[in-house]
Order: C-alpha cells, then sequence, then structure tokens
C-alpha cells in the first residue's frame, strides 16, 4: 500500500531579495485510500506544502523528509516525482501554446505508463473521462489551458488525475473559482478515483463547501506554516461555525480534535 | 503562486496601422527603389529599414567591399517535364520585371549578378513533381538571380533549399501568369557562418494564387524581403514562415504586400522561437491598401516563442490603409516565452525537460511545416529543428 511520509519539512521560498520560511515543520502521512483534507487560512502555506511536494523549483526544501514508498522524494526531479505516482492538481494550471490536449494527455499517459497507450482504447478512455466531466469533445483539440475559463481548467485538471490514476493526489484548491454545478461535476471526478481505493487524496482547501460532496477521513488545520490541528470530518464543521481565528493567533488549540500530527 | 503566461521576454513588439494620404512604407525607406547601387547611400545603421541589422556582419554586401570571387555557390536545379531551365545573362528582357530593389544589398545583387537562372513553367503545364534548386555555398561571396515564371493556369511546387558557407545576395523574381498556381519553399538551412541577403518579389497575374512558405534554421546573419504585388484582380498570396534563431544568429524577416489592386487577398503567417545568448530574430509586416484596393482581404501574423534568456525578438507589424472600401484588414503579433511555469507543468505530469520542450516546439510551429505538404522535406526540417533544440538547452 502506497504511503505519502512527510516529516519535519521545511520550506523556504526568495521574495524580494529576503529569504522566507514558510514550512515550518510539517508532519502528515497520507496513505492509499485515504482522503485528508488541509484547510486554512490564505498565506499560511498550504500551496506552498503542495507544490513543494511536487518539486516546484521557487521552493527550497531547508529541511526535514518526503517519502513515497520509502523512497526520497525530494531528491527526484520534478517529471520523476510524477512518474513515481505523484499528482498535483493546480490552483493554477499555465497556458501551453501549441501543445493541444490531446497530444499533451498522450504524451504525459506514455510517460507515466511507460508505454503509449493504445490508440483505440485509449480514445475511447478519453472521450470517456471527458464525458464524465461534462466536457466537450471538441476541447481535446484547444491548445493546453489557452483561453479555458476557470472552469474548464479545474476540469482539465481533473481529467488528468482521472487518465493518470495516480497513488497520491494532491488537489490544491480545486474548488476556488467554481460554481456549485461544476463543483459538483469535479467532486464527481475526484470521486471515481477515489472509489478505486487506490489513490491517497490531499484536499487542499479554503472553504469547507467541496467536503460536502468529497468526504474526508481526516482534517488538517493549517497555520503559520504547520498543521496545527488533526481531526476527523468534524473538525471541517468546527471550522464552517468558528473560523480560523483559534489557530492563526497562535494560541491553544480548543477542543473537537482527536490529537494527531500538530507539531 | 503568481499566473505567469505569455509574459514577453526580452521582446519588443510595436505595431501600427495608420490611415495615411501618402505612404509612409514607402518614405520610410531612405531612398526609392532602383536597380542601380548607385543609387542607394552606404547605409550607417540608423536608417529605419536598417536599424535592426548588425551591418558589421554582412561582411561587405552593404558597402561596396564584397567583391565576387567565383567560388560563392553552385546552384543545381532538377526539373520535371514541362519546365525549361536556362542560364541567361544580364541583358536578358525578362529579368527584373516583378519587383524593383528597395535597399542597397538588393540592388547590390541586381548590379552584381553576372548569370541567372530562368525557370519557365509553360501554359497549362500542372507539374506533379517538385522543381528543386539547390543553392549550396562553397564558402566565397556571391550574387545571384533567378526568375521563375509561370504561364497562364500553370501549376507548380518550387524547392530553393540553401545550404553550405557563403555570403549570398541573391534576388528571385516570382511571376505568375493568370490563373496560375505557385508554391514556394525557400529553405535556408547554411552552416551558422554563412550571410544571405536577398529579395523575394512576386508578381501575381489574375485570379493566381502564390504561395510561399520560408524556412530560415541557418546562417549568421539571414535577411529576407518576401514581397507580393498583384498584376490584376483576384490574385491571392499566402505568406508563411517559420524560423529557429539560434545562439548569436541574426535572422530577419521583412514582408511587403501591396494591394495595389482590386480584390485580392493576402495571408502572412510567420512564427518563430529563439534560443541562446545573442539570438535575434526581426519580422516586419508591411501591408499597404493603395486607394484603388478595393476590396482587399488581408491579414498578418507574428508569433515568437522565446525558449532562453539572452535572445531578442523585434516585431513590427504595419498596416496602411487608402480606402475603407475593403472586405477586411488585421494584424497580430505576440511574443510568449516557454518559461519555468511551463516546464514546470509538463514536467509534473511525466514528462521529462527535453521532450516538453520538444513538444512545446513542434506544436508551436506544426501548422506552418504542415503548409509545405512534401514528406521527405518536412521530415527533415522536424529533424533539423529538434537537432537545434537539443544542442544548446
Amino acid at each position: 500500500m502506497a504511503t505519502l511520509e512527510i516529516r519535519d519539512l521545511h520550506v523556504t521560498v526568495e521574495a524580494d531579495n529576503a529569504t522566507k520560511e514558510i514550512l515550518k515543520g510539517v508532519d502528515l502521512t497520507v496513505k492509499q485510500g485515504e482522503t485528508h483534507a488541509i484547510m486554512g487560512p490564505n498565506g499560511s502555506g498550504k500551496s506552498t506544502l503542495a507544490y513543494s511536494l511536487a518539486g516546484h523549483p521557487k521552493y527550497t526544501v531547508t529541511g526535514g523528509t518526503v517519502t513515497l514508498d520509502g523512497e526520497d522524494v525530494l531528491e527526484m526531479s520534478v517529471d520523476e516525482r510524477a512518474r513515481a505516482g505523484l499528482f498535483l492538481a493546480m490552483q493554477y494550471p499555465v497556458e501551453i501554446p501549441g501543445v493541444s490536449v490531446s497530444n499533451f494527455l498522450r504524451t504525459s499517459a506514455t510517460a507515466i505508463r511507460g508505454e503509449a497507450p493504445k490508440l483505440r482504447t485509449w480514445v475511447k478512455e478519453v472521450k470517456e473521462t471527458m464525458a464524465g466531466l461534462q466536457m466537450d469533445p471538441a476541447f481535446a483539440e484547444r491548445n493546453v489551458n489557452e483561453g479555458f475559463s476557470g472552469g474548464e481548467k479545474k476540469r482539465h485538471e481533473i481529467l488528468q488525475l482521472e487518465l493518470l490514476k495516480p497513488k497520491i493526489a494532491v488537489l490544491d484548491e480545486t474548488d476556488s473559482g467554481l460554481d456549485v454545478d461544476a463543483l459538483k461535476t469535479v467532486s464527481e471526478g475526484v470521486n471515481r478515483v477515489r472509489e478505486s481505493g487506490e489513490v491517497g487524496t490531499l484536499l487542499i482547501t479554503h472553504y469547507t463547501r467541496i467536503l460536502k460532496y468529497i468526504k474526508p477521513d481526516f482534517v488538517h488545520v493549517f497555520a503559520n506554516g504547520r498543521i496545527a490541528a488533526s481531526g476527523g470530518a468534524e473538525l471541517a464543521d468546527q471550522l464552517e461555525n468558528e473560523g480560523y481565528e483559534a489557530y492563526t493567533k497562535g494560541g491553544p488549540v480548543s477542543g473537537g480534535n482527536s490529537g494527531g500530527a500538530a507539531a | 503562486m503568481a499566473e505567469a503566461q505569455n509574459t514577453p521576454a526580452g521582446s519588443t513588439t510595436a505595431g501600427s496601422i495608420a490611415v495615411a494620404a501618402e505612404s509612409t512604407v514607402a518614405t520610410r525607406m531612405s531612398a526609392p527603389p532602383s536597380f542601380d547601387v548607385a543609387d542607394f547611400p552606404v547605409p550607417h545603421g540608423r536608417e529605419e529599414e536598417w536599424r535592426f541589422t548588425p551591418l558589421e556582419r554582412l561582411r561587405g554586401l552593404h558597402d561596396g567591399t564584397a567583391v565576387a570571387n567565383g567560388g560563392g555557390v553552385k546552384v543545381a536545379i532538377e526539373a520535371p517535364e514541362g519546365v525549361t531551365v536556362e542560364t541567361v545573362g544580364r541583358d536578358d528582357s525578362r529579368l527584373g520585371k516583378a519587383g524593383t530593389p528597395v535597399d542597397r544589398v538588393a540592388a547590390q545583387a541586381y548590379s552584381s549578378f553576372e548569370q541567372a537562372s530562368v525557370v519557365t513553367v509553360a501554359k497549362e503545364a500542372v507539374l506533379t513533381e517538385p522543381i528543386r534548386i539547390a543553392v549550396h555555398g562553397e564558402g566565397g561571396v556571391a550574387y545571384g538571380h533567378q526568375l521563375i515564371e509561370l504561364g497562364a493556369f500553370a501549376e507548380a511546387v518550387v524547392v530553393i533549399d540553401h545550404t553550405g558557407d557563403a555570403v549570398l545576395a541573391a534576388n528571385v523574381d516570382y511571376v505568375l501568369g493568370d490563373g496560375a498556381k505557385l508554391t514556394v519553399v525557400s529553405v535556408q538551412d547554411w552552416d551558422d557562418t554563412a550571410v544571405h541577403v536577398g529579395q523575394h518579389n512576386a508578381l501575381i497575374g489574375r485570379d493566381a494564387s502564390f504561395k510561399s512558405i520560408v524556412v530560415t534554421l541557418g546562417g549568421d546573419l539571414v535577411r529576407l524581403h518576401p514581397r507580393v504585388a498583384y498584376a490584376a484582380t483576384g490574385g491571392e498570396a499566402e505568406l508563411f514562415g517559420l524560423y529557429f534563431t539560434d545562439k548569436g544568429q541574426h535572422q530577419e524577416h521583412r514582408l511587403l504586400v501591396d494591394h495595389n489592386t482590386p480584390h485580392c487577398k493576402s495571408n502572412a503567417v510567420y512564427k518563430g522561437a529563439l534560443q541562446g545568448d545573442g539570438a535575434h530574430a526581426v519580422w516586419i509586416g508591411d501591408v499597404l491598401i493603395q486607394a484603388a484596393a478595393e476590396g482587399t482581404d488581408t491579414y498578418e501574423m507574428n508569433r515568437n516563442l522565446v525558449l532562453t534568456d539572452g535572445a531578442r525578438v523585434d516585431s513590427v507589424p504595419n498596416l496602411e490603409i487608402e480606402t475603407g472600401e475593403i472586405v477586411g484588414a488585421g494584424h497580430a503579433s505576440a511574443t510568449g516565452r516557454f518559461d519555468d511555469e511551463q516546464l514546470f507543468y509538463l514536467q509534473s505530469r511525466g514528462i521529462p525537460a527535453e521532450e516538453a520542450r520538444r513538444l512545446v516546439v513542434r506544436g508551436f510551429f506544426a501548422e506552418l511545416v504542415q503548409q509545405i505538404g512534401l514528406p521527405d522535406l518536412e521530415a527533415r526540417l522536424i529533424e533539423k529543428i529538434e537537432t537545434e533544440l537539443k544542442a544548446s538547452v
């Protein structure tokens, strides 16, 4: 069973000629089949965690370890991490001029699977997955993310998630900017992947809204660059009612959590 | 994390749509067109038409010091039946009809060539095989002139393939009879030491179609002037271009479409990728719609993809309209960079860095390469681009 283990992860970023520590000792274990929600206010470092796991060059790991099934993830290049089974659904996917969605998906699937998927079954697989996400087939001929609406970008990210079938999926604010219908469609896509039982999901979000559609097994509150509290789904309800204030002030954590990974 | 897309990189893009009483395209030149080199002053580099060009790298083509030494280029022409190939002297009356040199180097070429190649496709001949003109540089200085003339309703594909090393100034005239269809692929696959300057003049007959694909990959300095004018109504011109500008290379394409006649069409699409320190691409797209040219339909576009730091693009579309009675006129220019965010996105989907670059560049050029329609040439050019891509990444 695939396991992602994050231990005492420290990450810095260069901003305005100064080095700033964003992650200050993150501990988290995500196992295949589990869904973890990471919730926190803006600027708490949630997205930094997501991009650091994927290996974005902007972030420097200054301490701690990340392993996937015992393999050192931090030693791997960005593409090696993806091929090892890590997937990041991005909040702001970038445009790739001149590369069509269909060409991109096939190149990516070939890299991840280690061989080119058979054309006939592949075309069918893509079509069906797109239909499940209510995407127009013509979408496949557009350039990657070029001129996509916010909702189209998110569907395209989840389309990749479904096709690439990672061991660990990190969804960075996939719910942001989506209307309720789009949120439902996208969540159904995520749930189809979860139902396989073969993916560990790390759902990063600011709002509890998406948790109505994607039920987490664990909820973690992220504040000041680390996990400040962990609990079950009920912790999300508490956050919905009380907000993040209790955590951002660095004060003691109020009840309702079952302990866990808090540093 | 900030959204980074299509941020300009070391580039300038300027554009203008002028509604002018007199032609600014003409007045921007430092001298009126002429066949005689003596009518052009030696450029100093600040003239509008020379300001992007490093004169010192022209190896004397611009100031009269480059003297032809007989070992310049070898021209070999392969033509199917129905085509007449001749080598003629300077006094042949067919030469120079498609256009007049607009700058000193073009005039130098016209004043200096000793023999010209004339390729004639007979009236109504429809060729099934391309005409192949191989221009191979032998390391010396050369001046040349070529004329490709299609009779009425003739159809032909011509490939002009430049390889090797040379300092070459040469003009090409394309004369299309009524209803003729000509596709020309001009490939600049020079060694990295070559210098090539030339003016390509197309004169398009009534209801004739001209399609030009200019592919510039090599050379230390390449500066081409593809120009189009219409001899009668109903003509169509498609001008496609593709350049891959490497470290230290200067590649300049200066287009002019002169809509001097009613009811003609033109469409220009040039795309370039650049990589490496000192790579410099220049694209000038001048479209002139004269007062008489009612019913004109024209569009021009230039796209640049900057792959690394240190490369520079100057892209200047100009559209000058002297009549409002037209079907359409537009232009677009954009310079984007293949940046770390794009690379990260593709890599995060398991695609190795080198393949990610290849994917992007291949996709970027695909629509232009497909215009060539000759599988062997298309394959060679794609391979060449991918080799260059690997070389300096």
